[in-house]
């Protein structure tokens, strides 16, 4: 059995489709090793009744003879900000602690629709504010990887940490993750698996609990670009009840995938050379360069230069749009509520949002309600929004001399837990090389590369043009096949 | 101009005066989610998981409510935006579940137009006068406290949560409390015409805010304030009235007015105050990241154009132009959609009826509909079945009088019984004899009796006093017992007489 929790969505739902095994055996599998994995706290809940009733569906179609799902007899991880119905949804928050929607987000349901199940809700940064996985109110998710030579917890990387922790430690051949400022690259690359933020509006945001509406993209996170290209088009698609979802055919990405880059251009933005990026991460963009020229691209520079402003934009748009959205968690309808003894609407309030939010969370309030306040607003949120809309041009103009853009993900590789927690800014500045995609809308990818001097992996970012998920996906394979990335994390949980 | 002025110690104020009116849109579903929209439902019965902003809930634009907008614009010849925005509006109360109001601070959907509002001697309105209106953007609306449930606690019907309202926003140009009232009415029946609102202020379907200032004349505007909610026309006349006489007080006696949110108590007539501007929220308006702008095609638009029915104005003018009414008729006639609408299908029957054009019977259904009908009517109280006034009954009657086969008299009391038994007019005129006698022989032998038996009021009359004439009219009438048709009487009479 132990077989098959190696395996990822490609091989298993070829497998569950020519018989060598069923979906309820792969089901059990996954429940089981979820179950040992309890130490890593990646899951805030297990669902694996969920997971046993998708697979016994699947193995009644296929005995039925009817066809299958593109996700059929995969169970998967669901990120706890996808309202999952009948089954409690927190954003890894006090305040909706014991929320139980009655209703299931757009995403999860095309997921189940094709056929996959629910190995149960991951864990998460805090309304996906965090890149380290150390802001869930239902505590750090730990790395299934070690630094060479120490036992020190490791961060999965943040938001999306308890999905890139389960389907790095094969206790979920893959989940979804969401993306606003990097929250699938950066996890993705922290924990050698790879992760896909699609172009801004191909998935449904319906059911998705936003932290920043223009930003927030959901994608798949899985070991090999095959498996994001199978689950992305599961889960992509226009969705009426999104006034933001684009109104596109999805292509078959999947069948699409080819990893002859002859004829395309690969633009290298000499801007991502920052200070402070570790020499391990640029030789490893090096060797990125060369396996896309063996893949027969033609490498160009290109400039993005204004990315020096895409971070403080970033973190001006991102918190505002937070402030706001975030009001909802308010007490009167559901999730917690603090009301202490004969106190009015607006200590009802203060007491349940004291009590139901976690720093970060608080935090970024604080900075987007500052932003937009009276007075301040041209100061900040006009200015970002024009930073944001140069960092979008530099994109525009980039893509005129070349078909994709390869860059680092991550500055660093992943961090012990607790090492980052001095400087909230120091944290941020994680996801410099992934926020300016995220700024433009544009599809993204980290695909893992090398292993560090300290055994730890380091990922390889592809943007493409809007709408061009197919370009990044090919991209990302020829990286892949060359790569070669068979390390895996040694099981000490 | 207007002359309203008000008499303080220190001489003359004139009163400066805008309105915010917010009127629910007339549509089925609410601005951004599919929950109905009935008035009088239970509590909580048409909420979405939307309009309860539950986590990961979107907000989509509803098509019919915009339509509804950008037709309302093209009724008082505004500018219609072709690309507009939502903002979100923060600011937390029970109840404003996402706590934000959807709205359209920066980039409304309608522009610039204006209202006319016409000369009424008896409000003090002495000429036409053409009040600007600066925008109008669509909203959601919030849910409703209930405060007299619980007696420690609040309950929150979020019914109204997110029902599409236009927030119609004039320029401070209205000079008198009649102004505004009849800015009120007008674009009330704007409204109603257009259907995109009905109007119905006691069910909240419009409201208003109400800003006044006052100044002396010629001197800059003042201070002013806003008096919110206020939900009829006679209450935003009081309140204006009171604000500007509470205001002019405060000047004269060396205060300053502070600017400032006040409640109307129809109580009293009088405004308290609400907040001032040191409690204002910061509303941090932003660009709505859950929608995209809002651009309207040029399909939509001509379809929003075709849609527009005929406006009050021009139809005003056609009343008089074409159909030759008084201009007092025509005012009268095209206020409400319910009286333009009964009016325009009763004349159309009656010119059926007599095998006449409109413009020929048009004055004498005008009269009929305006006075002689609601006259009959209001005589009878309860014992009138309203619905037995058909417009074919109606115009039965009115094409007997029009062939002269009944006096105006006679008409009112068939149209009596047509409204107690819903009998046929035709039917009654012959039956109760209530039919005019234009029988030249008849009235002849008693013009002619009258002539021999007052053969001194004869001498008078052809003396010279012509006044006598009615005398002999009206001797003719009592033996014909009110019957005879008073033109053939009119006639015989001038003709026997000399």
């Amino acid at each position: 059995m132990t077989e098959l929790t190696s395996l990822g969505v490609k091989d298993i739902r070829d497998g569950v489709a020519k018989g060598d095994f069923t979906a309820r055996e792969v089901a059990e599998a996954f429940n089981a090793a979820v179950a040992e994995a309890a130490s890593l706290n990646a899951f805030i809940v297990t669902t694996p009744d969920h997971a046993l009733a998708a697979a016994d569906k699947v193995d009644a179609a296929r005995a039925a003879g009817s066809e299958l799902g593109r996700m059929a007899g995969v169970p998967i991880g669901m990120k706890d900000l996808f309202a999952t119905h009948g089954v409690q949804t927190t954003a890894a928050s006090h305040i909706l602690e014991g929320f139980t929607p009655r209703y299931e987000s757009t995403v999860s349901q095309k997921l189940w629709d094709a056929g996959a199940g629910m190995l149960g809700k991951l864990n998460l940064d805090q309304f996906a504010m965090g890149s380290s996985n150390e802001t869930s109110y239902f505590g750090n998710v730990t790395s299934p990887w070690k630094k060479a030579g120490s036992n020190a917890a490791m961060s999965p990387g943040g938001s999306s940490g308890g999905s890139s922790a389960a389907v790095a430690a094969r206790i979920a051949p893959a989940a979804t993750g969401t993306d606003t400022g990097g929250s699938i690259r950066q996890p993705a690359a922290f924990t050698g698996i790879c992760g896909i933020k699609p172009t801004y509006g191909r998935c449904s945001r319906w059911g998705i609990v936003a932290f920043a509406s223009s930003l927030d993209q959901a994608g798949p996170m899985a070991r090999s670009v095959e498996d994001c290209a199978i689950m992305l088009g599961a889960m992509a698609g226009f969705d009426p009840k999104d006034a933001t979802s684009l109104q596109m055919e999805v292509p078959d990405w999947e069948a699409a995938l080819n990893a002859d880059l002859r004829g395309k251009k690969v633009g290298i933005p000499r801007e991502y050379r920052m200070e402070g990026t570790d020499q391990a991460i640029l030789d490893s963009w090096e060797q990125g360069k060369a396996w896309l020229k063996d893949a027969g691209a033609e490498i160009v520079d290109v400039s993005l230069p204004h990315t020096k402003y895409a971070l403080p934009a970033y973190y001006i748009v991102a918190p505002a749009e937070a402030s706001s959205n975030l009001a909802r968690y308010d007490g009167v309808r559901y999730g917690l509520r603090d009301l202490p003894d004969g106190v009015g609407l607006q200590d009802m309030y203060a007491a349940t949002r004291a009590a139901g939010f976690g720093d970060e969370v608080k935090r970024r309030i604080l900075i987007g309600t500052y932003v937009l306040s009276a007075g301040f607003y041209d100061a900040y949120y006009t200015q970002a929004q024009k930073g944001r809309a140069l960092v979008a041009r530099d994109f525009a103009l980039a893509f005129e001399q070349c078909d994709v853009i390869l860059a680092p993900t991550t500055p660093t590789a992943s961090f012990p837990l607790g090492s980052m927690n001095e400087d909230p800014l120091t944290m941020y500045l994680n996801d410099v090389f992934a926020v300016p995609a995220s700024l433009a809308g544009l599809p993204a990818m980290s695909v893992p590369a090398t292993i560090n001097a300290d055994g730890l992996p380091l990922g390889l970012q592809i943007v493409g043009r809007p709408f061009d998920e197919q370009g990044v996906l090919n991209a990302g394979l020829a990286i892949q096949q060359r790569a070669g990335f068979t390390a895996k994390p040694e099981k000490w949980w | 101009m207007s002359n309203y002025r008000i008499q303080g110690a220190t001489g003359e104020w004139e009163v400066v005066i805008g309105l915010e009116v917010h009127a629910q849109v007339t549509s089925n579903a609410k601005l951004f989610s599919g929950a109905a929209t009935a008035f009088g439902a239970e509590p909580n019965a048409q909420v979405s998981l939307v309009d309860a902003a539950m986590p990961g809930m979107l907000p989509v634009p509803n098509r019919e409510c915009i339509r509804q907008a950008v037709r309302t614009g093209m009724a008082i010849e505004a500018q219609i935006n072709a690309w507009s925005r939502f903002d979100r509006k923060n600011y937390f109360y029970a109840d404003l579940p996402q706590g934000y109001q959807i709205s359209q601070l920066y980039h409304p959907i309608v522009g610039e137009g204006s209202l006319l509002i016409e000369a009424d001697e008896k409000a003090g309105i002495e000429a036409d006068k053409v009040i600007g209106i600066e925008r109008i953007h669509v909203e959601q609306d919030a849910g409703k406290l209930m405060h007299d449930q619980h007696p420690t606690m609040s309950y929150v019907d979020l019914n109204r949560s997110g029902v599409a309202l236009m927030e119609i926003v004039s320029r401070p140009d209205m000079r008198s409390p009649a102004e505004a009232g009849a800015y009120l009415r007008k674009l009330r029946a704007i409204l109603r015409y257009v259907g995109s609102c009905d109007g119905n202020m006691e069910e909240g379907s419009m409201r208003a805010d109400v800003n006044v200032s006052v100044r002396k004349p010629g001197d800059e505007f003042g201070t002013r304030t806003e008096t919110k909610n206020v939900n009829s026309v006679r209450f935003v006349m009081q309140a204006i009235e009171h604000e500007a006489m509470r205001q002019v007080d405060v000047l004269e006696s060396g205060g300053t007015i502070v600017q400032e949110t006040r409640l109307f108590d129809p109580g009293t007539g009088t405004t308290r105050t609400m907040r001032s501007k040191e409690d204002a929220h910061d509303y941090r308006y932003f660009p709505d990241p859950d929608l995209l702008p809002l651009v309207l095609e040029e399909d939509f638009l001509a379809e929003c154009r075709a849609s527009l029915p005929e406006l009050p104005d021009a139809k005003r003018k056609r009343y008089v132009e074409v159909l030759g009414l008084t201009p007092y008729n025509a005012r009268e006639l095209t206020a409400e959609v319910e009286t333009f609408a009964r009016f325009e299908t009763l004349l159309a029957e009656t010119a059926r009826a007599t095998g006449k054009d409109d413009a020929a019977v048009a004055t004498q259904v005008a009269n009929w509909s305006l006075s002689v009908a609601p006259g009959v009517m209001k005589a009878l109280g309860d014992e009138a079945d309203l619905a037995n006034a058909t417009a074919a009954a109606q115009a039965a009657i009115l094409a007997m009088a029009e062939r002269q086969e009944i006096s105006g008299g006679q008409a009112k009391e068939i149209f009596e019984i047509v409204l107690r038994t819903g009998r046929d007019p035709n039917e009654i005129a012959d039956s109760e004899g209530l039919k005019q006698v234009s029988d030249t022989g008849a009235i002849e032998a008693a013009v002619d009796a009258i002539i021999a038996a007052n053969a001194d009021k004869v001498e008078q009359y052809r003396a010279g006093k012509e006044a006598l004439f009615g005398f002999f009219v009206g001797q003719t009438m009592k033996a014909m017992q009110g019957k005879a048709n008073p033109q053939v009487v009119n006639q015989l009479l001038k003709g026997k007489l000399g």
